[in-house]
């Protein structure tokens, strides 16, 4: 179906091809000269943090908003000229609940599906095989009004894979959820995408989403793609292992030094803590642990993980997602505030 | 593009929110009643000026408050678009693979329809206030002209929510736009009894002339003729429905 589509006249196309989109909101640029291409059947992430411009983009790219400049094509179809096109071969999921709370579940399902001009029978079989999916069945009786949070958010991931779209939209597919239902998400998410040659965009400011689901990601921060690529490659980028050293006593003196070696990448430290970057980790740890001897410093312990996409968010925008979103306290942060203090 | 699946699915999610909304229905019809019964039972002994031979004050107040009923109903039906969009449910519409004329369309019929159940429940309430309902092809066309002012008023509507940005500018249009258009509609009194200045903003509004229907089709008494009334309404729901699909279509949710 999908190579059908694409064939008529725009076979080299990608499933989405998006070619110097920008949107303003008066003088604020929220999505600023972005472009990529999707192939058809890929699971593609928008990773950034709030605000960064994922749900304008996906906003343009799903005919609601005119885009200020540039343009995009939607499984062949050209966001701008030929909306109704668009609009018959995607199905979206959106950030915010988009339910009629005064209707049921299953009337919402139901609405849904006429729209999307779908026979009673298929109609049947789809509500019951999607409230399944989202173990919303025994629920399905009653009126959103009374539907928990978490509900919601189901009833809505439900609604967007009824007319088995080509492309799908999910911006922010998960947020709010707890995890198994999350879990159970993930997996259908990439079922539907394998079984069905589904091409999946989605936005999300969860790491292990973007990194667990997709196979390429466009990390977006202030409206532009700072880098994309797959995750397994933006991880490369970082080249290597992050070390991760616990001491006895402040080690800033011993971090300086570390610094100055070759084979050692984006140190950072603070108190008794130390992080690195190397690559082959494995094979250098007995090394640091000797160095930290001659430098007078006991190290108590040491882990080692391969970088995340986390780390590759920071090292591309000099924040963490967490940061941005004044979160948790993030390393940098509290190195600055101690060099302050002294 | 009109797509008739679009508009009946529209039209019967209005149909089970109206049945489910008992409040707010209740509360769309309260004021009519209030201003049917004081009114009605107040003046009924008052000799009102211009009003025809042999009718009383009741039989002259039923249609112009079944009109009121109805443009109350009919802008609140067009303008609760923000609402869907306050609450999110718009953009689940818009991005439905149907003609935005489609989307206008199934509105506007779902609520013409509770629009003209209100404007019946008056009808009813009234009964026992001394009003003599007349016979039944008479009420078919009444029926006729509620129907029209709906589409005006749900269209009006329309064109106000797609451009206000919040739900706040609905009181101003409540106050300033629609309760004017009640006043002037010679539902409450002749419109021939207004200064002349007046009696001109009054026939540039739409309602004065659904109302003028309604007379004629519940109690047979007109002031500018059937075919005059029909024809100005007729005109002004195409207008309107044009200019409510334009805006719908314009603005972006």
């Amino acid at each position: 179906m999908l190579v059908n589509e694409r064939g008529t006249g725009t076979s080299v196309m990608g499933a989405i091809e998006v070619r110097g989109l920008t949107r303003r909101f008066g003088s604020l640029t929220a999505v600023d000269q972005i472009s990529f291409t999707v192939e058809g059947g890929c699971i593609f992430g928008l990773l950034g943090p709030n605000g960064a411009g994922k749900t304008t983009t996906i906003s343009m790219l799903t005919t609601l908003l005119a885009p200020t400049e540039g343009s995009a094509t939607v499984a062949g179809h050209d966001i701008l000229h030929e909306k109704d096109a668009v609009r018959r071969n995607i199905g979206v999921v959106f950030q915010e609940p988009a339910l009629d709370t005064s209707l049921t579940g299953r009337e919402n399902l139901d609405f849904h599906a006429m729209m999307y001009g779908l026979t009673r029978e298929v109609r049947d079989a789809r509500i019951h095989e999607v409230l399944d999916l989202v173990e919303l069945t025994e629920k399905a009786e009653i009126l959103v009004q009374q539907y928990s949070g978490g509900m919601k958010r189901r009833l809505e991931i439900a609604r967007g894979l009824i007319q088995h779209p080509q492309v799908l939209f999910l911006d922010e597919p998960t947020l709010g959820l707890d995890a198994q239902t999350r879990r159970r998400i993930w997996d259908y998410v990439k079922q539907l995408n394998r079984s069905k040659g589904v091409t999946i965009i989605l936005t999300t400011h969860y790491m292990e989403e973007a990194d667990y689901l997709c196979d390429r990601i466009a990390i977006i921060d202030a409206g532009r793609i700072v880098a994309m690529d797959t995750p397994a490659r933006l991880k490369d980028l970082l080249g290597g292992d992050v070390i991760s050293l616990q001491l006895n006593e402040e080690g800033h003196t011993f971090a300086t030094y570390l610094q100055t070696l070759p084979w050692v990448k984006n140190v950072t430290s603070m108190d008794a803590h130390i992080t690195l970057t190397v690559e082959m980790g494995e094979s250098r740890v007995p090394e640091i642990v000797k160095l930290g001897q001659n430098h007078g410093v006991d190290v108590v312990s040491v882990s080692l993980r391969k970088p995340s996409l986390e780390d590759v968010f920071l090292q591309f925008t000099g924040r963490t997602i967490r940061d941005q979103e004044g979160g948790v306290m993030d390393h940098r942060r509290a190195i600055v505030t101690r060099k302050a203090r002294r | 593009m009109i797509e008739g699946v679009a508009i009946y699915v529209l039209w019967l999610r209005e149909m089970k929110r109206f049945v489910r909304a008992k409040s707010r229905v209740v509360g769309t019809i309260g004021m009519p009643i209030f201003f049917l019964a004081f009114l009605g039972l107040g003046f009924n002994r008052v000799s009102f000026p211009g009003l025809p031979e042999g009718v009383s004050y009741i039989q002259f107040l039923v249609p112009g408050i079944m009109g009121m009923t109805i443009l109350f109903s009919s802008t609140f039906a067009g303008i609760s678009v923000l609402w869907d969009r306050e609450f999110g449910f718009l953009k689940e519409i818009m991005v439905a693979p149907v003609s935005r004329v489609s989307i206008v369309l199934g509105r506007i019929a779902g609520g013409a329809t509770t629009s003209m159940i209100q404007g019946i429940m008056i009808l009813f309430i009234s009964l026992p206030l001394g009003f003599h309902l007349p016979g039944g092809s008479e009420i078919f066309f009444a029926l006729i002209f509620m129907g029209l002012i709906s589409v005006i008023f749900i269209s009006m509507g329309l064109i106000f929510a797609s451009n206000m940005h919040d739900i706040h500018g609905f009181n101003l249009v409540m106050n300033f736009i629609v309760f004017p258009l009640f006043l002037l509609s010679g539902a409450l009194f002749p419109v021939e009894n207004f200064p002349v200045p007046v009696r001109i903003l009054a026939y540039l509004d739409p309602l004065t002339y659904g109302v003028d229907g309604l007379r004629w089709g519940l109690l047979g008494i007109s002031s500018h003729g059937p075919w005059i009334d029909v024809g100005v309404l007729l005109a002004s729901s195409i207008l309107m429905i044009a200019l409510g699909a334009f805006f719908f279509e314009r603005c972006e949710c």
